[in-house]
């Protein structure tokens, strides 16, 4: 017995800020909740279950907010799930929505994934003090800086790939209206002469810290024939998570993101990543981690992912572009950002992506990480029906 | 043609009032092994992996993160985590499974009350604007639905008494359990709620393991069928909501199938004696049924773990052949604001 | 040899600043000046307090309209024990108040003697803080009244108001007890000896530093203590030049792992005693104990040459 094939017919995201100060977290939640619907042209009574995630429940200081939030979301008499799985939360999040339909247990689905950072303060969520444990950092980009610094000497690459990450994501994101970062004087001189953080990272190089939400609705065969505009359909999915910290890991390619790609390739008859995969949009929070990601995930070979970006590969006029919409880097809303990859991915192969769409994209690979490098979501999405 | 998926295996700890002397995953992973080796499994024989668990109530983010090391997921599996009780991740794995991309699951879930003050943490759980700065503990929001119920004849002090007296009595047979055989009612703590109508506070863990098909009938002598499982939840506000009656769980055990035949056995995720009486009107559970055999939330209550529990407890019954056709409840939010029913059924015995 | 459990107080501790929409925001605003709105859906009903979006449609509610400040309890709980933040320090009733005018319930605290003065259907009414900012504490509280329901008294305000507040400060602390474990007590009392003791997975033989009581690959349980070190070498760092709040580092520092001796992974640790831009992969470093600190304060170099790169970048 195959599954059911599933399609996007909904997108909506907020337009992601440092702090949203004009509405209440359920408001937040409604507007990408909204769009959505507005786009599949469906009314709230049209979904029948809702997939809610986002990270730490710390960050806005409400305990499992799914409970606060159902009459805004309109699943009162539905079922409603949240999903927690750290910084991938918002791809795994789409991932059980996505079963939901393929076992045909629910025929629409809304998924969510939100955070309202700005009601505390993400440095202070992520740094709560435990105690007997030395406290030596603050914030993330500590934790993985250290790994970049493996990289580079693993790879041999020169120490300006960063920055050319970085000004490429600040520049696609000027033509993404949804995207925090709006860097309208950006040149690769300032990328370059930003501070060293945690050297290697610099401060140009750190993802903002953003409010934000983002929806979906996925359907089955029989709603995207009824659905105004083209879908998205699921080719592939997959997540993989392995421990934080374990004698042997890679924390510079963890095998967990190497398995999760080859299970996604493999469900979406993908035999070289390179060659047919038009377009990726990758959890990059810290520049680096492209060409880390891009060895990681199969597009470059061991050691050479950085060739890639320094020639121009990843651009949005490149041959393999990544990060289209600006990425981690430009937009950050913790519990959103995996969940936006996934979105973007499906507004490319739906031919939405307005002025940062990628031409002719047909099979894009929407990817979310968390954790101390160890939780992996992934969908591989295309513009027509699978055809297995 | 649907597959069949079923409960092959569960364990839980013994709960206890605190567990201190053990972070979660040295609590934990002694249930891991156990359902693990009763089914002749290893890690890697497992196709997903779920897990249920509340960062609040650790006090610590990302807590989840380390109950993994318990697991061994080396080589990498497959794997996802829910923020609410383990009952939610069975949920998700069974869906998993329905899909066909893997023929068994892990469940687990855990859950340490003892580190906090759970009356206060579930506080906010609340509507962030309109309750959770007043801070009423869900002991309060409880007698506040016990109030209902008493001022609308459907119970009374004596009555509720009778549940909880009922329930430790019943798990003098549970050694897992907390509060076992006799306990004083005690004084009480928002009335009409007294110390006896309440959950014990405690720390536990619990795993389960799903099968599907014939790989079921392999790993389990009479496994226990999840013929039907489904979850609703209702509006958050107390004051919009009937608090006398429980439409959600109706719904679910509509959807779930619990009203085509007679259960014999019902286990109730009701932390409260006064939710059970609700569960019982809203599931139309006559006296002919088994209510709570393991003494139920009242006898045992890691948050976060009960409900898979109660899921648990009606499939070993069943295992056991000690049940036919058992339905297994769970609980989140205020107030029974939202509810997962499953109906769970073994096959005919050969005795029979 | 039974070990004392290590516990210590853990504080999670925040003020939330909480941005309104605006059915919360006039409804809080209305507070603050002493009128109680609701809100009302599209079949004519009439929700206090006032929600953004009608619970049984999802439609988004807009249409304010102010009810009365007297009500009926619809039921009660009483508190002989009131806890901290609720919003009386003297024994009171948990009440849902029906206000004159809504359809819904509104939840709060009624101030009242005992439980023998509260009834389901007695009569109450709104008590207003004396200061009052545009919160749901600017009810202080209900109290009993002897007014009658369907007074003459019209209630017509519009819901629109000069200086709106936008926003709340919720501010919330939860108190708890951390306590580390077994395996991380031994650990954290090997510290206190000036030793570093890690944990042998049974099964695949690594030394886990710190221990954590579970081997992570292999899921089984570690017991066996393994002493490593103090000689260890730094696989990856990073130079830390943003000085956190709480921590009582001066910036620059060099926030490095080092995998001591016969450990199988690296653990973190500050570098000190070399000049923050010398520091390099490879460098060779032992632990610097200071009286009375729990960890080793920072690692410094042996001066033995390198560790050569092919000893170490499996642990990278």
């Amino acid at each position: 017995m195959t599954s059911e094939p599933v399609a996007v017919v909904g997108i909506g995201q907020t337009r992601h800020v440092a702090a949203r100060r004009d509405v209440s977290m359920a408001g937040m939640v409604r507007e990408a909740a909204q769009r959505a619907l507005v786009d599949a042209e469906l009314t709230w009574a049209d979904i029948d279950a809702v997939v809610i995630g986002k990270a730490p429940d710390f960050f806005e200081g409400v305990m499992m907010p799914e409970l606060y939030l159902a009459d805004a979301l309109g699943a009162v008499g539905k079922p409603m799930l949240r999903v927690h799985t750290a910084g991938s939360v918002g791809g795994s999040t789409a991932l059980v929505a996505t079963n939901l339909v393929r076992s045909r247990v629910h025929v629409t689905v809304l998924t969510l994934a939100y955070e309202k950072q700005s009601e505390s303060n993400a440095m202070w969520g992520l740094s709560l003090p435990i105690p007997f444990q030395q406290p030596l950092l603050a914030g993330a980009g500590g934790f993985f800086a250290p790994h970049v610094r493996a990289y580079m000497r693993r790879s041999g690459a020169p120490d300006t790939v960063g920055s050319l990450v970085a000004y490429k994501d600040r520049r696609n994101a000027l033509l993404n209206p949804y995207a925090h970062l709006h860097e309208h004087d950006i040149t690769l001189e300032k990328v370059q002469a930003s501070p060293m953080l945690w050297d290697p990272i610099r401060y140009s190089e750190t993802c903002p810290s953003s409010d934000g939400a983002v929806a979906m609705i996925l359907t089955d065969r029989a709603g995207a024939a009824r659905s105004p505009r083209r879908p998205a359909w699921l080719h592939g999915g997959a997540m993989r998570s392995e421990p934080t910290l374990f004698a042997g890991k890679d924390a510079v390619s963890p095998q967990a993101g190497r398995d999760c790609a080859a299970d996604v390739y493999r469900q979406a008859g993908i035999a070289d990543p390179r060659r047919d995969i038009d377009a990726v949009e990758m959890y990059v929070p810290f520049s680096w981690y492209e060409p880390m990601w891009l060895e990681n995930l199969g597009f470059a070979a061991e050691g050479e992912g950085w060739k890639l970006t320094e020639a121009g590969v990843t651009e949005l006029d490149g041959d393999l572009p990544v990060n289209m919409s600006g990425g981690v880097l430009s937009t950050n809303p913790i519990g959103a950002s995996g969940m936006i990859r996934f979105a973007e991915a499906a507004l490319q192969v739906r031919g939405l992506a307005g002025e940062h769409q990628v031409d002719g994209a047909r099979r894009v690979l929407g990817h979310a990480y968390g954790g101390g490098s160890q939780f992996f979501s992934m969908w591989l999405v295309g513009s027509e029906p699978p055809t297995s | 043609m649907t597959r069949e998926i079923a409960v092959v295996a569960f364990a839980q700890t013994d709960h206890r009032r605190t567990s201190e002397e053990l972070s979660e995953v040295e609590m934990l992973m002694p249930v891991l092994h156990e359902v693990l080796d009763r089914t002749g499994l290893k890690t890697s024989d497992i196709g997903f992996t779920c897990s249920g668990s509340s960062d609040y109530l650790a006090g610590r983010a990302f807590s989840f993160t380390l109950a993994l090391d318990g697991v061994g997921a080396w080589p990498p599996i497959s794997e996802s985590h829910v923020e609410m009780d383990g009952a939610w991740a069975l949920y998700e794995a069974w869906t998993k499974l329905l899909t066909g991309d893997a023929d068994t699951a892990l469940v687990y879930s855990y859950g340490k009350s003892s580190p906090g003050s759970v009356r206060d943490v579930l506080t906010r759980q609340l509507d962030p604007y309109y309750l959770a700065p007043l801070w009423p503990d869900s002991v309060a929001l409880a007698a506040l639905q016990a109030q209902a119920l008493i001022d609308e004849g459907y119970t009374d002090e004596p009555a509720l008494a009778a549940v909880a007296a009922r329930s430790r009595a019943d798990a003098q047979t549970n050694s897992h359990a907390q509060l076992r055989g006799s306990v004083p009612h005690g004084d009480y703590v928002v009335r009409p709620l007294r110390t006896g109508d309440c959950p014990p506070i405690g720390d536990g863990a619990a795993a389960v393991i799903l099968a599907a098909g014939e790989r079921a009938r392999e790993l389990c002598e009479r496994p226990a069928w999840i013929r039907g499982i489904d979850h609703r939840i209702e509006a958050h506000s107390l004051g919009v909501r009937e608090l006398t009656d429980s439409p959600s769980t109706r719904l679910a055990a509509e959807k779930a199938g619990a009203f085509e035949r007679p259960v014999d056995t019902a286990e109730l995720h009701a932390p409260f004696t006064s939710q059970e009486v609700v569960l019982r009107k809203a599931l139309r559970l006559d006296d002919g049924v088994r209510v709570n055999p393991s003494g139920g939330a009242l006898a045992a209550n890691p948050i976060m773990a009960a409900g898979l529990i109660r899921i648990g407890e009606a499939a070993a019954r069943i295992h056991r052949g000690e049940s036919d056709r058992a339905l297994a409840h769970a609980t989140s939010g205020p107030c029974l604001q939202q509810n997962l029913v499953a109906v769970l059924e073994g096959e005919p015995r050969h005795d029979q | 040899m039974t070990t004392e459990v290590l516990k210590a107080p853990l504080v999670v501790e925040f003020p939330f600043t909480r941005s309104l929409g605006p059915v919360q925001s006039a409804f809080l605003t209305g507070l603050r000046e002493q009128v109680v709105l609701g809100v009302r859906t599209a079949d004519g009903r009439t929700l206090v307090p006032p929600v953004e979006y009608d619970p049984v449609t999802a439609a988004e509610l807009r249409d304010l309209v102010q009810v009365a400040p007297t009500g009926t309890v619809t039921t009660w709980a009483w508190n002989h024990a009131p806890r901290r933040g609720q919003p009386l320090d003297t024994p009171f009733a948990w009440v849902l108040v029906r206000l004159d005018g809504a359809d819904t319930a509104l939840l709060h605290a009624l101030d009242a003697p005992g439980p023998d003065a509260v009834h389901t259907g007695m009569r109450v009414r709104v008590r207003w803080a004396a200061q009052r900012s545009g919160a749901i504490t600017d009810i202080a509280c209900f109290e009993p009244s002897d007014s009658a329901s369907g007074s003459n008294e019209v209630f017509g305000h519009n819901g629109q108001f000069e200086s709106m507040v936008t926003g709340i400060v919720a501010e919330a602390r939860l108190d708890y007890t951390y306590s580390p474990g077994r395996a991380q007590t031994d650990y954290i009392n090997a510290l206190a000896e000036r030793r570093i003791v890690g944990e042998r997975c049974p099964s695949c033989r690594k030394v886990y530093v710190p221990p954590r009581g579970a081997c992570p690959t292999c899921g089984v349980a570690t017991a066996e203590q393994v002493e490593v070190g103090p000689g260890g070498t730094v696989t990856t760092y990073c130079i830390v030049n943003i000085k956190a709040r709480n921590l009582d580092i001066e910036v620059p520092y060099v926030y490095a792992h080092i995998a001591l001796d016969g450990a199988g992974l690296a653990l973190h640790g500050r570098i000190g005693g070399i000049p923050y831009d010398q520091v390099r992969m490879g460098l060779r470093v032992e632990p610097v104990w200071t009286e009375g600190g729990r960890y080793p304060d920072h690692y410094r170099p042996t001066g033995e040459p390198d560790a050569d790169y092919e000893t170490y970048k499996e642990l990278l």
